[in-house]
């Protein structure tokens, strides 16, 4: 069962512009991206037990690159999308290197203070991020070959924006079976072990500091992924993308959903956004309904919508065994 | 096979080892015993890496390993238990032992192998020997106490080490669930040929089983060889064992 329904889900999302809504399309490309930029947090926060408060800082960067190389030098999108994951790999390299050091909240507040170093970078360095005003009108990939076989297939005539929607759809989905891989391979179940007791990790022979670093570069490297592809939805790429509060709203995304299964952090997006968008049009106090629906999540769900659900699934299905 | 020289090491002026100084042949069961505060664990510590001494070195196997990381000590062939039962909680029985085997062997950076059956043989090998085999799939931190100890022998066991350090394998178990344990760590150790070099409060299990017993009291080894000699050895008596009556 768990192996099948991602997929269902994958083919449902394809038909989401068959819908007609330029509307749910826009939301479902939003959604789907910060599904990957949350699952690429969990991989730190659920899986090794670090809580970073910075992750934005690799979304950031990951946007500004493939930004940059499309609308400066008009590199295509092929490229310039694992250039972002690539940058934001190496930069987590390096920021990580100092941040696997310090442990609980001392390595959370060296993430922040990391973050708010590139969100400074981003909003001085007038030359390459275009500083306050940022960096708009990145361009589309080039979909010139797509509307060419839409001409001879009619039913193909999609919108620019709903080709990217596909474009997205599809990258996010090679990049959450790369991330899902991970998470059940030998080295995903190190990063658990140091999560559950990292002293004890060390004495199975783990090299915990190694493996937490591994662990941000390549969390750091999809969130990058993430910042690419959401610079081209925006149609622009601005500083705030790395600002602290992207980084607390994928941390909330992350809880919300449930940081203890793979998909909890995906559903944490779906849920954010789309109650973020319902819950604006009736009343300003969204930061309100957030905070309270937080509350309520820590204290009775602390296992996040995700955690929830997979309690009463468990308990439902035991329920006529035991009878 | 272990040797330990003018070992020290305070905590803000209080000298918890001082100057500890034995050697734990290869092949032998060894002891080390002393009264509450001794220096046992802290001792354990130092040779494990988990602490930097003061002063003093840690050879294995002829090889100088004072403060080197546990995680490299592990490699060398160094396993350890702790006193305070160690185990992946979340994990279940079978997953913890398995971990360990990954680490070990060094798969622990293979990023898309699947890891459920990885060595699933051996994993269950040890499952078998330190008796959890019937429940490989139940998550750890739901066993009862002395089945957690039980998984911690099997994690250091998975390490394949030639020296096994337990820091009081016993600790909080009935006199029964001792002597199970005590009988279950000894034929572990006599089939896989361990050197095996132990913390224990409890005298009956020490002198029943160990070849040679290093006796703290206060950081300092106070008596040190046979279990016979130990027993006599004046001091011992009047700081150790003499508590006792």
């Amino acid at each position: 069962m768990t192996a099948r329904w991602p997929v269902l889900v994958l083919i449902a999302a394809f038909f989401v512009p068959a819908l007609g809504s330029r509307y749910y399309t826009f939301l479902a490309n939003d959604v789907v991206i910060w599904a990957l930029f949350a699952t690429s947090l969990n991989l730190l926060v659920g899986y090794t037990g670090l809580v970073s408060f910075g992750h934005a800082a690799y979304f950031g960067i990951g946007a500004y690159t493939t930004g940059f190389l499309m609308k400066k030098i008009g590199v295509p999108f092929l490229l310039a999308f694992p250039a972002a994951g690539l940058l934001a790999g190496l930069f987590a390299l390096v920021f990580g290197f100092f941040c696997v050091r310090l442990t609980r909240i001392y390595f959370a507040m060296l993430t922040l203070a990391f973050a708010q170093i590139v969100w400074a970078i981003c909003f001085k360095w007038n030359e390459v991020t275009g500083g306050e005003q940022g960096m708009p009108e990145i361009p589309y990939p080039d979909f010139a070959w797509l509307e060419r076989v839409a001409a001879v297939v009619p039913s193909l005539g999609y919108r620019t924006s709903e080709y990217f929607y596909f474009l997205t759809l599809l990258m996010v989905a090679i990049c959450l079976w790369l991330l899902r891989r991970i998470v059940g391979s030998p080295f995903g179940r190190m990063l658990t072990t140091i999560r559950e007791n990292p002293e004890r990790a060390e004495f199975i022979g783990v090299n915990v500091r190694r493996y937490e670093l591994g662990a941000f570069v390549i969390a750091g490297a999809f969130a990058g992924l993430a910042g690419g592809l959401f610079g081209i939805f925006n149609r622009g790429v601005f500083p705030d993308f790395a600002y602290w509060t992207k980084s607390s709203e994928v941390l909330i995304m992350t809880l919300l959903g449930g940081m203890g299964t793979f998909f909890g952090p995906a559903l944490g997006a779906l849920v954010l956004l789309w109650l973020n968008q319902q819950i604006v049009s009736y009343t300003q106090y969204w930061p309100l309904i957030l905070g309270t629906i937080l509350v309520v999540l820590l204290f009775v769900f602390p296992g996040g919508i995700a955690g929830a659900v997979l309690g009463l699934w468990r308990r439902l299905s035991r329920r006529p065994a035991s009878a | 096979m272990l040797e330990v020289r003018e070992l020290r090491k305070s905590f803000d002026g209080f000298q918890a080892v001082g100057g500890v100084s034995f050697s734990v042949p290869r092949g032998s069961v060894s002891a080390i015993i002393g009264p509450n505060g001794a220096g046992k664990t802290t001792l354990f510590n130092l040779i494990t890496g988990h602490l930097r001494p003061d002063a003093g070195s840690v050879s294995f196997k002829g090889r100088e390993v004072t403060g080197i990381a546990p995680h490299d000590l592990c490699r060398l062939g160094m396993g350890r238990s702790f006193q305070r039962t160690n185990i992946f909680p979340q994990l279940t029985v079978y997953e913890n032992v398995q971990a360990a085997y990954v680490s070990h062997r060094g798969r622990g950076w293979s990023l898309f192998e699947r890891v459920e059956r990885l060595f699933r043989e051996e994993a269950e090998s040890v499952l078998a020997s330190v008796g959890l085999l019937d429940k490989a799939g139940e998550v750890a931190g739901f066993l009862s106490h002395g089945n957690q100890k039980q998984l911690e022998l099997g994690i250091a066991l998975a390490l394949e080490p030639e020296i096994l350090l337990l820091d009081e394998p016993t600790a909080g178990m009935s006199a029964q669930e001792t002597r199970e344990s005590i009988q279950l760590i000894e034929r572990i150790a006599r089939e896989r040929g361990l050197t095996l070099l132990f913390t224990e409060h409890d005298m009956e299990v020490v002198f029943a089983i160990s070849q040679r017993i290093t006796v703290l009291h206060q950081g300092r080894v106070i008596a040190d060889g046979a279990p016979d000699e130990v027993r006599r050895h004046p001091e011992v008596r009047r700081v150790y064992l003499g508590e006792r009556h």
